[in-house]
């Protein structure tokens, strides 16, 4: 089952002929470490730090976006009465079902009308609008949480806006956590959205680059290209290896309901 | 003086009244959800019916051509092909990668001390699966002289042109697809705990064997998961686009030329945004009908808590 991640992790130390010839053995014959150097000199002049740089960017400031502006609406829809909720949370459910591929070409065009092709903002910016997905799971999340806290606090003389930050943010942590881990992943392998939205090799994401790194040369270096994969993996298995156990119950619960 | 002050602060309790109430302040949560959805799916899905009915190129002015681009995609083999090659691919990796999933599921479900270090090593395909490296790795594994070839080989089987072959091009971009099982998975694994334990011990005792405690306990208390993971694995199947993209670009001779692959192409290759607006229309319009399918057949074979 990991057998091609392994493959991969150890082609990174083999050259061509032993990836080619050898392919079923797991342990290169040499270490052969060069491969990373060769690979981290990118191509055109621009090396993976600056991809990796970008992927940070891009990838850090989307999650953190993603986790204020879902909690603002999963709490609105969760936990506030007043006209027009109800028609917003269909709204919602039905944006979760909108195939996304569907908005791609639309949304493209109006972000070149706007003058923001290419650059970042296309990228970023839905984040800071909430994402369905998130957003329901984290509602599903606060009907756990005892509305008795909420009047409690009310009675006390907190307001609404005070609730939210003293009572439901300190307790929808795991929630918070399992949507950061996910949404890190999803953005980290983003692939179509760079590679619509980006066109400087100094502004592309690793995604890109990995990619771009595979076609540039006739003769693929077959180690280096997998030297910079296995590179591109580790954020996600550092996380993964932190934060396992929110992810398997975060999923669970968030999938269970739907 | 002092009743300029008493005003004022009279205004000052309005606002603050009309900030604490609790409508004002729902809608103040909500306004990133409502700004995000008049723009960034209302607007966009107007648009793009209205540049469906478009000749648009980015550069050029747009002209109204009415309904043109339709009628070209209806004589346009290449669209035609996509959408069977798409139909062909849902249908077999969304079945497959279901039953591997819940195959998987039951056997992590059952008590060992190893499972939740299993657990974690079967996540790591759905971790990572999207990922561009995995879909590299993927393109060499079924290469000419690549490992599945290899394997073959030792079976006596001669090397298979995975690439190169119209009729085997699909293969490995299901079995990537099935690969990538993890998170169908656990939200399985998590249904199958839910069920009591009694359902099977009274079934045991009623002399049921495995094979139908499964299909008549199992499956049938599973079925809202089952529906869960089917519409949310069908709508992402129907949208792959970077494994072809990376892996084969469509060929060889269009034989993994998907749906979003083509209008992909159309738009930016192509620059031909009237026509794969008009693509992105009928695919939302398919994709709808499909889900609703879906949902309607539900009603046969979903059990919800009240009828147990």
């Amino acid at each position: 089952m990991v057998y091609p991640v392994l493959w991969m992790i150890t082609g990174s130390l083999k050259n061509n002929t032993e990836i080619l010839n050898g392919a079923l053995s797991l342990i290169p014959p040499n270490w052969r470490w060069d491969n990373f150097v060769r690979g981290w000199k990118g191509f055109g002049g621009v090396t993976f730090a600056t991809f990796f740089r970008n992927s940070f960017m891009i990838t850090i400031i989307s999650t953190f976006a993603t986790v204020i502006s879902s909690a603002c609406i999963a709490y609105s829809f969760a936990r506030l009465r007043y006209r027009g909720r109800k028609f917003m949370f269909t709204m919602m459910i039905m944006t979760m079902l909108l195939p996304g591929q569907v908005l791609l070409i639309p949304t493209y065009i109006i972000y070149n009308k706007l003058g923001l092709v290419p650059s970042v903002i296309p990228l970023i910016l839905p984040h800071f609008l909430g994402q369905a997905f998130f957003i329901y799971q984290m509602m599903q999340f606060m009907a756990g949480i005892p509305r008795e806290l909420d009047e409690a606090a009310f009675v006390d003389g907190c307001s609404r806006y005070s609730i939210f930050t003293r009572i439901i943010i300190p307790l929808l942590k795991p929630s918070i956590i399992t949507t950061v881990i996910i949404q890190f992943y999803w953005k980290w392998d983003d692939f179509q959205g760079p590679l619509v939205y980006l066109s400087q090799p100094t502004s592309y994401t690793v995604s890109i680059a990995l990619k771009l790194f595979a076609d540039s040369t006739s003769t693929t270096d077959y180690g280096a290209m997998f030297s910079m994969s296995t590179l591109s993996l580790i954020p996600v298995f550092l996380i993964f290896l932190f934060f396992n156990r929110y992810l398997t119950e975060g999923i669970s619960t968030s999938g269970l309901k739907g | 003086m002092k009743k300029g002050k008493s005003s004022d602060s009279k205004q000052v309790l309005k606002v603050r009244r009309f900030i604490y109430n609790e409508t004002t302040a729902g809608y103040i949560f909500a306004l990133p959800f409502i700004i995000g959805f008049l723009g960034f799916t209302i607007v966009p899905i107007v648009s793009s019916f209205y540049y469906s009915f478009t000749d648009y190129s980015l550069i050029d002015k747009k002209s109204w051509v009415g309904l043109d681009n339709y009628v070209k995609l209806m004589g346009d083999k290449r669209f035609w092909n996509s959408v069977y090659v798409t139909f062909k691919y849902v249908i077999t990796s969304v079945p497959l990668k279901l039953i591997f999933a819940l195959f998987i599921a039951m056997i992590m479900t059952r008590k060992t001390r190893l499972t939740g270090f299993y657990r974690s090593l079967y996540y790591v395909p759905s971790l990572i699966g999207g990922s561009i490296a995995v879909t590299l790795v993927w393109k060499e594994l079924f290469s000419r002289r690549g490992l599945i070839n290899q394997m073959l080989g030792m079976l006596g089987i001669d090397r298979v042109s995975w690439f190169g072959d119209q009729r085997m091009a699909l293969i490995p971009l299901i079995l990537l697809t099935v690969w990538q099982f993890g998170s169908s998975m656990i939200i399985f694994a998590a249904g199958l705990k839910q069920i009591p334990t009694t359902y099977y011990e009274a079934a045991k005792i009623d002399g049921a064997n495995r094979i139908k405690s499964f299909f008549k306990i199992t499956l049938p208390c599973l079925s809202p998961v089952i529906l869960y993971n089917l519409v949310m694995q069908t709508i992402s199947a129907f949208m792959t686009f970077t494994q072809a993209f990376v892996i084969t670009s469509g060929g060889p001779n269009d034989a993994t030329n998907f749906y979003a692959l083509y209008m992909y192409n159309n738009a930016f290759t192509y620059r031909n945004m009237g026509y794969a607006s008009a693509m992105s229309w009928i695919m939302l319009v398919v994709i709808s009908i499909v889900t609703l399918v879906i949902f309607k057949s539900s009603k046969y074979w979903v059990f919800s808590e009240a009828d147990k």
